[in-house]
């Protein structure tokens, strides 16, 4: 298993890895933006009951000193955030009325 | 199963206004009549806010964590002054302010790939492109290249042009005028520098920029009133999303003004402390939303930091401190901040950016509870910069000269009001020569 995408109790997960573990916030929302809302409700369909044990799991580790395979958990768990809006609000991907405005995110911490 | 509703109380009579009956009314500078907003859609009044405001007033450029080494520095593009600046801390650990210009041909000192785009970085000497004039840290030119070739050229005559440059609770301040008319300290005034807060624990830092079309004090004015909030955020708001405040309004609990500057403090963001039902999903998951995390950070202690909740108010959940001309802090009761700057880029648009500072994280939990917070601020900015580049549009119609202000658009009304009087002074000025 040493080239385990996620750790062991959250291997059923993987199969959202590739599209999903996303190194930063404008990859994250720009795929927000681009999937279709069924692509978005099966992640967090698939995700979001597991939140909590996967808080509860990365705990363990400082935060500066996180095996791969937990950062890679950690970054479901950031995708996670940003589709819960879609999901749990807006019905849609956008926000509604946005037009064309942009607000980027152009610094945030790592990890 | 069908617990009760904890409703926060909204009425009108449990947010005491002062005894003229309205905070407008108790600051006899202001008027009641409708406002004009000419001064947001007009090019002459932008021409005239550039060199009345902009040239005069001290703006905050960033914060001394941005310079922690010697040699760290930053540009700085405004531009409304059509400039750009370079912030730098020495070698003897002073931070300086400098306009980007290299001396000799004019060209833009610092920058890379991208003339227009701010930089930051580390460095001994800044030495322009072109032909390699060399700047030290404290603005000295050093170097010429084959200096003989000049004619009567001294280095000693060609440093970097100065900007005033002070610094209050870490925050980097610059000043444009050749001689401003006060110090950093008087500028901000006594409520403003009664805040005493631990700015430098709140190092975990997330920025955030935009690209908005509308005027600079028209996006402004969505970001110091809470009038709105029930009904552009209220799909995504647990507190508004409640009926009792679509129809019946949310109440800023306290106002006051000091000069140019102005605060509105209120409830806050309630995060937690309504019944489970008010919140999204992922919110109670994370103990976190609209903007931060529920739970208190390690600078919470039972002791507010001076110069916070200034109008000593009990049901206190943040502080939106307007700082002129285009500053914002917001603090907020779980210990942690936000700023927001308004860059003017033209009549109709304008740079927005907000950072929020948190402590550093000391588990994946905190972590999670930062970022749903930064990522709530993004979902309600972006429905302020749609509709308030629909906003300029109407006001730009002309359809209307005159809108009312209520009281719960009191901050909004003395900002228009001191942009005004700023201008007016500017003109008096020039008009005595």
């Amino acid at each position: 298993m040493a080239d385990a995408l996620l750790p062991t109790q959250f291997s059923d997960l993987e199969p959202f890895v590739e599209d999903w573990c996303l190194d930063s916030e404008p990859e994250r929302y720009a795929k927000r933006l681009t999937s279709t809302m069924a692509e978005i409700q099966a992640f967090y369909d698939a995700i979001f009951p597991r939140a909590e044990e996967a808080i509860c799991y990365l705990e363990q580790f400082p935060l500066d000193d996180l095996p791969e395979d937990a950062f890679r958990l950690l970054k479901l768990l950031y995708s996670l955030i940003l589709v819960s809006f879609p999901v749990e609000i807006w019905r849609q991907p956008r926000i509604p009325d946005t037009g064309t405005a942009s607000f980027e995110l152009k610094l945030e911490p790592i990890p | 199963m069908t617990q009760p509703l904890k409703v926060p109380k909204q009425a009108a009579r449990h947010y005491p206004k002062p005894p003229e009956g309205s905070w407008t009314e108790h600051y006899p500078e202001l008027d009641t009549a409708p406002v004009s907003y000419e001064s947001s859609i007009s090019p002459e009044f932008y021409a005239l806010e550039r060199e009345a405001i902009f040239k005069r007033a001290w703006l905050n450029v960033g914060r001394v964590e941005q310079l922690r080494r010697k040699g760290g520095f930053f540009t700085k593009e405004l531009a409304i002054a059509r400039t750009s600046l370079i912030v730098v801390r020495g070698m003897d650990d002073k931070i300086r302010a400098f306009h980007n210009v290299c001396r000799h041909r004019g060209n833009k000192l610092v920058w890379t790939d991208y003339p227009s785009e701010e930089i930051s970085g580390t460095c001994r000497q800044f030495a322009c492109k072109y032909h390699g004039w060399t700047y030290e840290l404290d603005g000295r030119c050093s170097f010429i290249l084959q200096e003989g070739e000049f004619f009567g050229i001294d280095k000693a005559d060609y440093g970097l042009v100065p900007v005033h440059c002070e610094v209050w609770q870490g925050f980097i301040f610059v000043n444009l005028a050749k001689e401003p008319p006060q110090t950093l300290t008087e500028f901000l005034g006594p409520m403003i520098t009664a805040i005493d807060y631990p700015f430098e624990r709140l190092t975990q830092r997330y920025y955030y920029r935009g690209d908005i079309r509308s005027n600079w004090k028209v996006f402004l004015d969505a970001f110091q009133e809470f009038y709105h909030p029930p009904i552009l955020h209220g799909n995504q708001n647990p507190v508004m999303r409640q009926t009792d405040y679509r129809e019946k309004g949310f109440y800023t609990s306290h106002f006051q003004t000091d000069g140019p500057h102005r605060v509105g403090s209120t409830s806050g963001g309630a995060g937690g402390k309504l019944v489970p039902e008010f919140y999204n999903p992922i919110e109670r998951v994370m103990r976190s939303g609209l903007f931060g995390p529920w739970d208190p950070s390690e600078i919470v202690t039972d002791k507010l930091p001076p110069g916070l909740n200034p109008g000593n108010k009990k049901n206190w959940g943040l502080d939106s401190f307007q700082i002129f001309p285009n500053f914002a802090i917001v603090f907020w009761e779980t210990g942690w901040y936000l700023t927001y700057h308004y860059w003017p880029v033209a009549p109709d648009r304008l740079l927005f950016e907000a950072n929020a500072y948190f402590t550093p994280p000391r588990n994946v939990r905190e972590r999670l509870a930062q970022q749903l917070g930064i990522a709530t601020i993004k979902e309600y900015a972006l429905e302020d910069c749609g509709t308030l580049e629909a906003t300029q549009m109407g006001l730009e119609s002309r359809v209307v000269s005159a809108f009312p202000l209520g009281d719960q658009e009191f901050m909004c009304r003395h900002l228009n009001k001191v942009v005004n009087n700023w201008v007016d002074d500017y003109k008096r000025s020039r008009a005595e020569g």
